[in-house]
């Protein structure tokens, strides 16, 4: 076995979820290779090489590389995938974007999203909006497969991984990047923090939606919402967690007037502890939750923050 | 500018999903199906461009049974003009559809590919990239916003931070998210005028595709259930469980 991870980092340090995948593809029993494609990126491949069951780490630094575009990494990749029994990539917008182009060039079925390791070829992957699990074994003779990272620890430091640098490949030129416009905030980012305050939309309006805010100041936590209140405009889509939004397993979830939608549960129902706070007794959110608290939102959110100070 | 939009049938959403008691699949008998919700959101992106007077043509390819035919109609009352359907009882696995939808983009030569992000019940997310990748176009997934000007398109991608802007090569494949925009209810005299449009059926055989499986499906299951909960009395009560009990504040 030949394992290659693809990692998602800023320039500087890996992302959340690139260690957990580190850990999944440490599962497949084989040598584990990273690769850092970036610009300016040789910061974030010397992060990779101390993490604990790195093998080798190859730092693709180009300007073509800022961006990810799938199509540039595509070419990187498949330049060397032959020397892989695995690819694997977090299943976060990053690594979706890139692995089915790379899986559809090697004439392979990628396995999407997996949330366990059984074999080498063998995985289980949620569907359904997590509702069923399928455990698929593939045919392939190279394994693409992004994984579902809140399904794995974090791989820890301790790791002295050899440094190679890799040859760029050619500008695809099919497309170019202009650039990212995200989303400031002091919080910490949904998909790494410990406890996370959802609102739905119970949270009525934007303006509303910000009695959410002292109380994660509170608690340390991020701010997510469902997609009602996605789509409702109170929030931007980026806070979205759910099915078809972000993936969240955190200590504490706080769910404030939201209803419990499939779609929205399948975000966050693997999550150690959940809070419900609903005014309506039958919604769904309380079938899921650890405690849940029938009231006003608007009532109970404030006094949270209070007993909390 | 013609475009091509794929409209997949799945489980309505708000269904509850059953896994068979045998662990083989799920139950889909007697469950109500629906176009898939990111493919409508496609389907409507397509329309929007036409009412703006930008497409000339709207194609809607669909895969699977027969009744696909009432996913293709869907997509017709919404707007679209003529409708594929590349009948088959196969397992449709992701690269297969990409292979087929490759064969007919060849044929139809589409200026453009809008598809949604990702099918509700298989979750693959990988479709629009992989027909991108077998034709070699450029690729945009997860837009929210989307502006063809002759021979490039200018992007805006939902990231995880954030946004993202991209200028991309046309022909290209793009793949829709969530606040693209907002699907139109069919109204009656649309459903009427759909039944009269154009829909081709064709075989897989016929294009030439290896549609084949991949992945084998050794079983399926409910995920683990969660212990009941507790219902609290008050804040004071709810904090208390969330320090002493639960300990995670």
């Amino acid at each position: 076995m030949a394992i290659l991870v693809i990692a998602e980092h800023d320039g500087k340090q890996l992302k959340p979820g690139t260690t957990n995948t580190i850990t999944a593809a440490g599962k497949l029993g084989g040598d584990v290779s990273v690769l850092i494609a970036g610009q300016g990126c040789a910061e974030a491949g010397a992060a990779a090489a101390k993490v604990k069951g790195v093998a080798k780490v190859l730092v693709a630094d180009a300007a073509h590389y800022a961006g990810a575009l799938a199509e540039n990494m595509a070419a990187l990749i498949l330049g060397i995938a032959k020397s892989y029994t695995h690819i694997v990539a977090p299943a976060t917008g990053f690594g979706k974007n890139f692995m089915p182009r790379v899986a559809a060039l090697l004439d392979v079925q990628q396995i999407s999203d997996i949330s366990s390791v059984e074999s080498a070829d063998t995985f289980v992957r949620p569907t359904y909006a997590g509702n069923v699990m399928a455990t698929v074994q593939s045919s392939d003779p190279i394994k693409v497969v992004t994984v579902r990272a809140t399904a794995f620890d974090p791989a820890g430091d301790g790791g002295s991984a050899a440094m190679e640098n890799l040859a760029a490949a050619a500008d695809a030129g099919l497309s170019k990047f202009n650039g990212q416009e995200l989303t400031k905030s002091a919080r910490p980012e949904l998909t790494a923090a410990r406890i996370i305050v959802s609102g739905g939309r119970g949270m009525g309006s934007a303006e509303n939606f910000k009695i959410l805010d002292p109380l994660a100041d509170k608690l340390g936590a991020a701010v997510g919402a469902s997609r009602a209140a996605v789509d409702s405009g109170f929030v931007p889509n980026d806070y979205q967690v759910g099915q078809t939004g972000k993936i969240v397993a955190p200590e504490l979830y706080v769910a404030v007037g939201i209803s419990g939608a499939i779609q929205h549960l399948a975000g966050m129902k693997d999550s150690k502890v959940i809070v419900a706070i609903n005014k309506d007794a039958e919604a769904p959110i309380f079938s899921v939750a650890s405690y849940w608290l029938v009231d006003d939102l608007f009532k109970a959110v404030p006094e949270m923050v209070k007993e909390l100070s | 500018m013609k475009v091509l939009v794929t409209a997949k049938r799945v489980i309505d959403p708000y269904v509850k999903v059953r896994v068979k008691s045998d662990g083989t699949g799920v139950e889909t008998a007697n469950i109500k199906m629906t176009i898939n919700p990111f493919c409508e959101i496609a389907v409507e992106q397509a329309v929007r461009m036409k009412e703006a007077g930008s497409v000339t043509e709207i194609v809607v390819v669909s895969i699977g049974v027969t009744q696909c035919q009432e996913t293709i109609r869907t997509a017709m009352a919404m707007g679209a003009d003529r409708g594929i359907l590349v009948e088959t009882t196969e397992e449709m696995q992701p690269l297969a559809v990409a292979k087929v939808l490759k064969a007919i983009v060849e044929k139809e030569k589409p200026n453009l590919v809008i598809m949604g992000k990702q099918a509700i019940d298989d979750d693959s997310n990988q479709c629009g990239q992989m027909l991108a990748a077998l034709l070699n176009w450029p690729q945009a997934t997860h837009i929210s916003n989307v502006t063809v000007n002759g021979d490039s398109a200018e992007i805006t991608r939902e990231i995880d931070g954030g946004l993202e802007k991209l200028t991309i090569k046309v022909p290209a494949v793009v793949t829709a998210d969530l606040r693209l925009n907002e699907p139109r209810y069919v109204t009656l005299p649309n459903i009427m005028k759909a039944k009269k449009k154009p829909l081709e059926i064709v075989k897989p055989d016929a294009l030439g595709v290896d549609v084949k499986p991949r992945l084998k499906t050794l079983k399926v299951a409910e995920p683990a259930s969660r212990s009941a909960g507790v219902k609290v009395a008050d804040v004071a009560e709810l904090v208390a469980k969330l320090k002493n009990e639960a300990r995670v504040i």
